[in-house]
């Protein structure tokens, strides 16, 4: 909280906050509203960059007091396996409680049907939404940001959702000054967004300055991949490559981690931190829009999963 | 020009600048934002490449730049912003979080929505129209909102021969207009978005304008006020109490600083109790520090062991607000269904929620002319009035005009938790501007 802004007219106002302390702040406001108000909040933890960002600002929230939170991973049965490794080391480091909800066993279960584009992604939502329903958490926090994808803009901070989860734009609350309203009957719940005002290069910014460890797939590195749709997948036993597809080595990193079916990586030679950032400062792509698959499917894609429920 | 290095060490030591556009239909508000976005250069290809896409799907020759902030369904079909959009484009200068909110009247909440975060709105107007009135009704809400700083962009120059006279009469008149509203500060600035003149680069067509173009303005407004007049105040969120071997006593008091400045040493009180105590110690996120400040999150330990929990506000000893149960309020109803006298709802105040009663709703604002509507009995979306409320329990209230995040309430439904109403405590929001104006008949038409 040190960082001290200098005005643009040079001088140095000492109660002036930096961009990212002003983000972190109201962050944790976030967090502690609902540690107040709401009986199950959970937050869901994939072990991607925005995940481990909320936690980290959940741990600052509460101290020198355990985060007072669960966490819950859907897990695509497609995830890297750096990234599940990840997850269960940053869970026993701080003697937290993960939920899984797999959607490999809903489709083993014969309750989901694989997609015959391979994806994953959207298969997530019964499974999360079932999991909602069944540990009956009444605050589910998202890393989601409005600066993702326009739908995502529209997103409330405090979002509610019915008893199907789904989610109406048209009849969100009005959101006024930092009063959030978090009431809701029995079976509904609210997801809680509380990094909704940060961008893409805030996020890596704070993670620089905070000295935030990530799995490695967010680094350069060589990894076997093969190109679809103009993204570069990683092959595996997921489903790729196909046999026109062909199998190369290149240095890459991911922007996202999400499931291999449809997240793809960027060539990049940035091994570190400050790299990265640059990578990013410099990007004319969006994050998604380099490497999501999924919400290249139609012009309201993540409209349309959002209404059904995903986060 | 910057390197991307150059701007990414820049960017790390900036600060944040919230602010809310507002204007009519076609004002050309979406062409002053997609000019912001593109010209600094915040539009990134693929966004770009999207909206084109989109843009030649429907038949338009050109990338429509509205698409890129109706991000929903709804909105692309219809062609109109329904709800507040959320833009973030940075400048090596400072960062911005851009509300974008609707024109339409019947949007007037979302306006509030807006306006409620931001420390700046621009408002738009067509220079061949000059002031209307839903530029009259964009300046109310502002004052209303107690926004810090307004800036008048007369838009579409080009369209009257960029003729300093024209944006001279319609700055002079806007001025006076919004003056007389309690509106601190205007700056006025002649532009056009579709040329790009005035926004991002200075217009090579108006040298009589020597102030700044718009994007110079949005990076040099001052963010911080001077916290030293602020009364300070600290409503508590959560009491952080880890019972662990490793801290056993430890008993703090989280939450984000409202307003002012904290010391510790401090003398203190603790309302609605009252009892007072001292600060022992400021701990801001894992250090621990001798001052604090808005809008730091921060956790506060006491001195002695008193009764402190969540909705309680801790505040200066020799300077800590009143405790009452009757709120007077402007509010500004956002909710479909009604608010009505003898209604009982719930009141949310800062980190507080009590059972309340709408006493008596005084009277309804006509935005189209700012006249009174006396005892109208009960308000519908978008009006703007004043209502009386008690509430079940004491309140540590402040006038909003003195401090936006203590002054400010929400009336929730207690039945399906709707909110209803947004609340600004305290006397009429043109108080200020009565005062210093030495309050004159037509002045006290202003008292809603």
């Amino acid at each position: 909280m040190s960082t001290v802004a200098t005005v643009p007219d040079g001088t140095v106002n000492p109660y002036a906050l930096s961009h990212l302390d002003s983000l972190e702040s109201e962050a944790v406001h976030i967090f502690r509203e609902v540690a107040g108000e709401f009986e199950r909040p959970v937050i869901l933890f994939s072990g991607g960059k925005d995940s481990i960002l909320m936690l980290h600002l959940a741990l600052k929230a509460f101290a020198p007091a355990p985060v007072p939170f669960t966490l819950l991973h859907v897990d695509t049965g497609h995830n890297f396996p750096e990234v599940l490794d990840y997850r269960d080391r940053t869970v026993e480091k701080h003697g937290l409680r993960l939920h899984v909800a797999s959607v490999q066993e809903y489709i083993d279960a014969g309750k989901l049907r694989e997609r015959p584009d391979g994806t994953r992604n959207p298969l997530q939502t019964v499974p999360l939404t079932e999991a909602i329903q069944r540990h009956r958490f009444d605050a589910v926090f998202g890393g989601g940001r409005r600066d993702e994808e326009k739908a995502r803009a529209k997103e409330r901070v405090f979002s509610l959702r019915d008893e199907f989860s789904q989610w109406d734009p048209r009849r969100q609350r009005p959101e006024l000054w930092q009063l959030y309203n978090g009431r809701h009957a029995p079976g509904e719940h609210v997801r809680v967004f509380p990094i909704s005002n940060w961008t893409e290069l805030d996020v890596w910014q704070y993670i620089e300055r905070e000295g935030i460890e990530l799995p490695e797939i967010y680094f350069a590195h060589e990894r076997e991949v093969f190109s679809r749709s103009g993204m570069w997948l990683t092959a595996g036993d997921w489903g790729g490559p196909k046999d026109h597809e062909k199998v190369e080595t290149r240095q890459v990193r991911y922007r996202t981690v999400g499931d291999m079916s449809c997240t793809g990586a960027v060539d990049s030679d940035a091994t570190t931190l400050d790299a990265v950032i640059t990578e990013i400062a410099a990007s004319r792509l969006t994050e998604r829009g380099a490497t999501r698959a999924d919400d290249k499917m139609s012009e309201a894609a993540m409209e349309d999963r959002k209404r059904e429920g995903y986060f | 020009m910057t390197t991307p290095i150059q701007l990414a060490e820049q960017l790390s030591a900036t600060t944040l600048l919230r602010f809310a556009t507002a204007g009519s239909v076609d004002d050309g508000k979406s062409t002053l934002v997609g000019r912001l976005l593109h010209d600094s250069k915040s539009v990134l290809t693929d966004q770009l490449e999207a909206v084109t896409q989109a843009s030649l799907g429907r038949g338009q020759e050109a990338p429509d730049l509205a698409l890129l902030t109706d991000g929903l369904r709804a909105e692309r079909e219809q062609g109109i912003t329904i709800d507040v959009a959320y833009r973030y484009f940075a400048t090596p200068r400072r960062r911005f979080i851009l509300a974008d909110t609707p024109g339409h009247v019947q949007y007037t909440r979302n306006m509030v929505t807006g306006a409620s975060t931001a420390e700046l709105a621009v408002v738009l107007v067509d220079a061949r129209n000059g002031v209307v009135e839903q530029t009259r009704r964009h300046a109310a809400v502002a004052a209303l909102l107690r926004v810090p700083h307004v800036v008048l962009a007369v838009n579409k120059m080009d369209l009257v021969d960029y003729a300093e006279p024209v944006f001279a009469a319609i700055a002079e008149e806007f001025t006076a207009y919004a003056a007389s509203l309690g509106v601190p500060e205007i700056t006025a600035i002649p532009i056009s978005a579709l040329a790009g003149d005035n926004v991002v680069e200075p217009s090579a067509h108006m040298d009589w304008y020597g102030g700044p173009t718009v994007l110079e303005h949005l990076e040099t407004v001052p963010v911080s006020h001077d916290l030293t007049e602020c009364h300070a105040r600290f409503p508590v969120q959560v009491v952080i109490r880890p019972q662990t071997a490793e801290h056993p006593d430890y008993r703090g008091y989280a939450g984000q600083i409202a307003a002012g400045v904290f010391r510790v040493g401090e003398r203190v009180s603790v309302l609605p109790s009252g009892r007072t105590t001292t600060i022992e110690g400021i701990d801001a996120l894992g250090e621990s520090v001798d001052v604090a400040w808005a809008p730091q999150s921060v956790t506060i330990r006491l001195a002695d062991d008193i009764d402190v929990s969540r909705g309680d506000l801790i505040a200066p000893a020799d300077d800590a607000p009143a405790v009452t149960q009757d709120v007077e309020a402007t509010v500004c109803h956002v909710a479909d269904q009604p608010l009505t006298v003898g209604q009982r709802v719930l009141l949310k105040h800062t980190t507080r929620t009590v059972k309340a009663i709408v006493k008596d709703i005084p009277s309804r604002l006509t935005l189209d002319d700012l006249s009174q509507h006396p005892a109208p009995g009960k308000l519908v979306a978008n009006d703007i009035g004043r209502v009386v409320v008690r509430t079940a329990e004491p309140l540590a209230l402040d006038a909003y005009a003195d401090s936006r995040r203590t002054g400010s309430f929400l009336l929730i439904d207690p039945a399906d938790g709707t909110t209803l109403t947004a609340g600004m405590a305290g006397a009429s929001f043109a108080a200020e501007a009565d005062a210093d104006a030495d309050t004159s008949a037509e002045d006290a038409e202003w008292d809603f």
